[in-house]
């Protein structure tokens, strides 16, 4: 296939979630394998890549002060049902930059393919920076997925991530992302799963509020179902004056189902504060009657419920 | 013969028996209401007639229409048309107040939610997108309790306490629709402490200790309100502090007509 074939497969097969914006304004790079298929840069942000053997390194920077209105659509994915894809990704948002990321990693057919994905991010002082990762999946989940991300706010920086499989298989996924505050800095990471089947997810989730009024939210919401296995690590370390943390978990766990949550939370500062609320198990009972007393059977209130949870 | 009856009904939970050979008719299209203190067994009563889980094992009968409701679940009695407005209605992660309204709506569509806000005094474009989740204020959740079940369009509604945390104002719109319900046929059983709720009904029912003290019009069960006299003499009386809340006195003797 053309690399604008390629593409087009790529992009065809997340379109049922809006696929991506077209436009001058808009940025968007799209990766197949280790071939980059499609980019479009704007001005004030510089992308380079280059082909590894098992996939690509992406230098990233949003320059000093510029701020990208539209959102950088980026696609990874492999077509073919085998196959390994490693995106090695080194990103820096400059000071008073800001910039958000929507990226779809798609894998529709995948019977055994590696997605794996190393990232430095530094999101400089005053800057902001917001990444969004969707995952595609075919329905037999043959993927395993490793992406790791070692993150660096500067002082007053904001950094949000969420990630969401909902369609499709997870196949195994193992996440690992840990995140530097400093001073005022403010963190966000967010994760949506459903895992069937013999699904086996991992999280692991770390920030560290290194500086004052540091701030972070890691957020871990899952329905799993069949003999799915789930394990989330969150953890939370304070160290500084009025730094706050909270860590919230809530894995709806039905059928054969496994769930293990480890909330650590560690302050290392009087005057700083860090919560944790896990709830895990099944459906809430009064939740699913309030729904099956307007007429709900119970397999829709369920839906219902989980729709909500991992909204 | 009414619409909706409970017949001879005890259920004991623990070693406590809540309710004790108890019998109501509702009427149809008509608004009913139950008073009595605290912990008399009113909710306990709604939970029944809606099947909840836990309610199930009584002695005696529910009957809908002339047929039992033995066995019938939850969802299978909302199909059928009765539903329940909670006490305390749940909170719901994530979950937004258009999806939540819509999911039990006879009609789905967007027109149906918003009328359903507005009925209940909430403006559909500041709370159609919110989530049904703890940042609601409990007169805000207790109102879109109300908006779902206006989208609905049950037969029978039980209303827990409708009032409770809902201001002046609100609670007038809310009455109009209550009479609105009623002249669509609606049967309504409102649990109240609540002269304000009382006056709107038609038929009313005094309950303590988990039995049916009296029954009748609402001037006369208003009655023990305004003398601030509940005739019961249960041994296991609630304490004089949650009759107090409740703006009634309990007494032991005279004239209990049950
Ligand atoms: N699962 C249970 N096990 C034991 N006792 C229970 C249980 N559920 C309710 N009760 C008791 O049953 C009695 C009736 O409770 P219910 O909630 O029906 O009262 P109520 O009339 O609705 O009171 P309120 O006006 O306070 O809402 C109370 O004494 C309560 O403590
Ligand atoms: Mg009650």
């Amino acid at each position: 296939m053309s690399a604008v074939d390629l593409a087009r497969s790529l992009l065809d097969s997340v379109a049922e979630f809006g696929g991506h914006a077209a436009g001058d304004d808009v940025a968007h790079l799209e990766v197949h394998g280790n071939e980059v298929v499609g980019a479009h840069l704007v001005p004030g942000l510089q992308i380079e890549t280059q082909e590894i053997e098992d996939g690509i390194e992406a230098h990233i920077v949003v320059e000093r002060g510029t701020r990208l209105l539209k959102p950088v659509h980026m696609c990874f994915g492999l077509l073919p049902q085998t196959g390994m894809q490693h995106i090695v990704m080194d990103v820096e948002i400059r000071e008073e930059a800001s910039a958000s990321v929507l990226a779809h990693c798609t894998f529709p057919n995948a019977v055994d393919v590696t997605h794996a994905m190393d990232a430095e991010i530094r999101v400089e002082p005053g800057a902001e920076y917001r990444y969004f990762e969707r995952h595609v999946h075919g329905p037999d989940g043959g993927v395993l997925v490793v992406p790791k991300a070692k993150v660096h706010l500067g002082e007053g920086a904001r950094f949000r991530t969420e990630f969401e499989l909902l369609k499709g298989r997870v196949g195994a996924m193992d996440i690992d992302y840990e995140v530097t505050c400093e001073a005022h800095a403010v963190l966000e990471m967010i994760a949506r799963l459903i895992g069937r089947g013999a699904d086996s997810i991992v999280i692991h989730e770390t920030g560290h509020l290194v500086g004052e009024y540091a701030r972070a939210v890691l957020q871990s919401h899952m329905a799993l179902r069949d003999t799915a296995r789930a394990e989330v690590f969150n953890t939370i370390t304070a160290a500084a004056a009025y730094a706050r943390g909270h860590v919230d978990c809530k894995e709806i766990v039905q059928e054969q189902a496994v769930a293990r949550a480890v909330p650590i939370v560690e302050v290392r500062h009087p005057k700083a504060h860090v919560t944790h609320e896990a709830a895990i198990g099944s459906v809430d009972s009064r939740q699913l009657q309030t729904i099956m007393s307007r007429g709900l059977t119970e397999d829709d209130a369920v839906e219902l419920i989980i729709e909500g949870l991992l909204s | 013969m009414g619409v909706l009856e409970v017949r001879d009904v005890s259920l004991t939970l623990g070693d406590k028996q809540i309710l004790k050979d108890l019998s109501v008719d509702f009427w149809e299209g008509h608004i009913h209401a139950i008073i009595g203190p605290n912990g008399a067994g009113k909710s306990t009563l709604a939970s029944v007639i809606m099947g909840l889980p836990g309610f199930t094992d009584i002695a005696g009968d529910v009957i809908l229409d002339g047929r039992s409701l033995q066995d019938v679940p939850v969802d299978e009695r909302a199909r059928r048309g009765i539903t329940l407005a909670w006490q305390e209605p749940a909170r719901f992660e994530g979950l937004r107040v258009d999806r939540f309204i819509a999911a039990g709506a006879r009609d789905r569509g967007t027109a149906t939610v918003r009328n359903a806000l507005e009925k209940v005094g909430l403006d559909p474009d500041k709370y159609m997108q919110r989530a049904v989740d703890k940042t609601l204020s409990g007169g805000e959740r207790k109102r879109i309790e109300l908006a779902s079940i206006l989208a609905m369009r049950p037969r029978i509604v039980l209303m827990d306490e409708p009032d409770s945390g809902i201001d002046v104002e609100a609670l007038e719109r809310i009455f109009e629709t209550l009479r609105e319900m009623k002249s669509g046929g609606v049967t309504v059983i409102l649990i109240t402490h609540s002269m304000a709720v009382l006056r709107q009904a038609e038929h009313a029912f005094l309950m303590c200790n988990g039995r049916l003290l009296d029954k009748g019009s609402v001037e006369k069960i208003s009655g023990y309100f305004e003398n601030r006299c509940i005739p019961c003499d249960h041994t296991n009386m609630p304490v004089a502090e949650e009759a107090a809340e409740l703006g009634v006195a309990l007494q032991d003797d005279e004239g209990a007509p049950a």
